[in-house]
């Protein structure tokens, strides 16, 4: 089976792109509508389920209902970028989603059709391009409409997500290092041939990566530009009717490609594990490495794909539902003074054992990677305990000396504690 | 392989014809008709008091200079990273000494009080 011809690549890309952009806007909705569902059991209610069976069809009610809302402009914004912003925020977070392989190669009457929309030799960077254009929509629409809840959340939207930016590509380095190539499908591949998900060889960079995604996203815990509590919603305040729901286009639709990366670059992407049937590699030439690719494939790996994006995003759901919010403060403290030098060390750390290793003979295979995830494991547990410092983990000991202590220290007590003294 | 931002184009295409649809649609559909109430910046029901483009803190401006310096690096770590196998040992010990003076800077930053909020 050879590669595409011209016009039939130009054609099934155009089917890709529209399948796949239809299929990230009804899981964006159907999101919307899991958040709340989540929410609802977590709480222990029933959530929204009126709408058709089980509330499937409240997204499209909110939809609708959002389309035929009054809009607002305020006097004092500046009307085209209020306009602009959310179009400018939701931009970048439907176009990520093009490098990021999302099934096995399939094989059709035309040639093998790789299941990803752009199969492009830099998709790192363009993910790491992109996703930092986000900013700007954000960072517009708080200053556009010129109040001053939406310009405070604007701001902390900005500087927020430019630290944990850095975060973010200083954790994606070792998984270049590791894989040694910068396209996905690579990357993917490379996991199949090391048979070890790069979650176990990269522990650390993995919990940095959820940490910095989270707080790219502006979920909870970090949802400082829109803390309700202090700033009513933060940057879209002055936004309502469709440009209001574009902003939580662009926020779920983040979530969505935040967790198809976890799952690509720590879970395999769409590797299903134990399984050498779906270890295949599309070449340049349309070639393809290793097993023979087929309909029932593809589906079982897309399958696999979304669930693992699932799971990720259910994470996303639960751990909003679950934490509070920090302070501005700590979340700034948190991203410059313990993420990026902890991430420095890190990636010193982490290039020095892949180094010894090497030249110790071990430099592919199973050893290898599992000798990287002891290093992984303990750094963890170190980085765990010292973060924790005896307040969580050995928090009953603690709350049992503590109340000890106080028990001794209440007056009462005291003044026995001394009569007692006295006596002796 | 240039073919293969085809499809990239296509769907630049696509995502901004859906956002200005979006907006446009909603334009169109939806009314509006302001009033002088309506028209004032939200400030928790009370009557907004003075101008919203005043001098913020400068903080916030110390950190996108930061994040310039740190974006650079990261930048920089990406192709070491991708060649990592290749350059062994030589590439890593430059790379440690180009992460040296990047920790000696944040180090610098951080006792200047850059990153103190309050």
């Amino acid at each position: 089976m050879g590669p595409l011809s011209a016009t039939a690549f130009v054609l099934i890309s155009l089917v890709k792109v529209i399948v796949v952009f239809t299929v990230i806007m009804v899981v964006v909705a159907l999101m919307t509508l899991a958040e709340r569902r989540v929410a609802a059991w977590i709480q222990d209610r029933s959530g929204p389920n009126r709408v058709g069976p089980w509330g499937i069809l409240q997204p499209l009610a909110d939809g609708l209902k959002n389309l035929l809302k009054e809009e607002n402009l305020p006097g004092a914004a500046s009307a085209g970028l209020f306009f602009a912003a959310p179009m400018i925020a939701i931009f970048p977070a439907l176009v990520l989603f093009a490098v990021i392989p999302f099934a096995s190669p399939l094989p059709t009457r035309w040639g093998l059709v790789p299941m990803i929309v752009a199969d492009i030799p830099v998709g790192f960077l363009y993910i790491v391009a992109l996703a930092s254009l986000g900013v700007y929509g954000l960072f517009l629409a708080g200053w556009a409409s010129n109040s001053k809840y939406a310009l405070l959340g604007g701001l902390r939207a900005s500087a927020q997500m430019i630290s944990y930016e850095v975060g973010l590509g200083l954790s994606l380095v070792p998984i270049l290092m590791l894989a040694g190539n910068v396209s996905l499908p690579a990357i993917v591949g490379q996991q199949q041939e090391l048979g070890v998900w790069y979650v176990f060889p990269l522990l650390l960079a993995f919990t940095f990566f959820i940490v910095s995604a989270f707080a790219e996203t502006n979920r909870l815990p970090f949802d400082m530009p829109e803390a309700e509590s202090e700033l009513v919603t933060g940057y879209h305040t002055e936004y309502s009717s469709m440009k209001f729901s574009m902003f939580f286009i662009a926020e779920f639709s983040n979530v969505l490609t935040q967790s198809a990366l976890m799952a690509t670059f720590f879970l395999g992407g769409w590797d299903i594990p134990f399984w050498s049937g779906d270890n295949m590699r599309a070449l340049a030439d349309g070639t393809i490495v290793g097993a023979t690719p087929a309909l029932w494939k593809t589906l079982l790996t897309l399958g696999a794909f979304a669930l693992k994006t699932g799971f990720f995003v259910f994470v996303f759901i639960w751990v909003r539902w679950t934490l509070p919010r920090f302070r501005y403060d700590q979340v700034m403290a948190l991203g410059w003074k313990v993420l990026i030098p902890l991430l420095v060390a890190y990636i010193a750390i982490q290039g020095g054992a892949m180094l010894g290793l090497q030249a110790g003979g071990i430099d592919s295979g199973r050893t290898y990677a599992l000798a990287l995830f002891g290093l992984n494991f303990v750094l963890l547990a170190l980085l765990l305990f010292w973060l924790d410092r005896g307040r969580v983990i050995r928090g009953s000991w603690g709350a049992s000396r503590r109340r000890t202590q106080l028990i001794a220290r209440a007056p009462e007590n005291v003044g026995a504690a001394s009569e007692e003294a006295a006596a002796v | 392989m240039q073919r293969h931002y085809i499809p990239v184009l296509i769907l630049f295409a696509l995502s901004l014809v859906n956002a200005v649809a979006l907006v446009g649609l909603s334009h169109l559909v939806s009314t509006f008709r302001p009033t002088h109430v309506k028209k004032a910046a939200y400030e928790s029901g009370i009557p907004a008091l003075g101008d919203t483009r005043e001098r913020f803190a400068v903080n916030y401006y110390v950190v996108a200079m930061l994040f310039l310096l740190f974006d650079v690096e990261v930048v920089f770590l990406f192709t070491w990273g991708a060649v990592f196998n290749r350059v062994g040992l030589f590439g890593y010990v430059a790379i440690l000494l180009f992460l040296f003076v990047l920790v000696v800077g944040l180090l610098y930053e951080w006792k200047k009080g850059a990153l103190e909020w309050d």
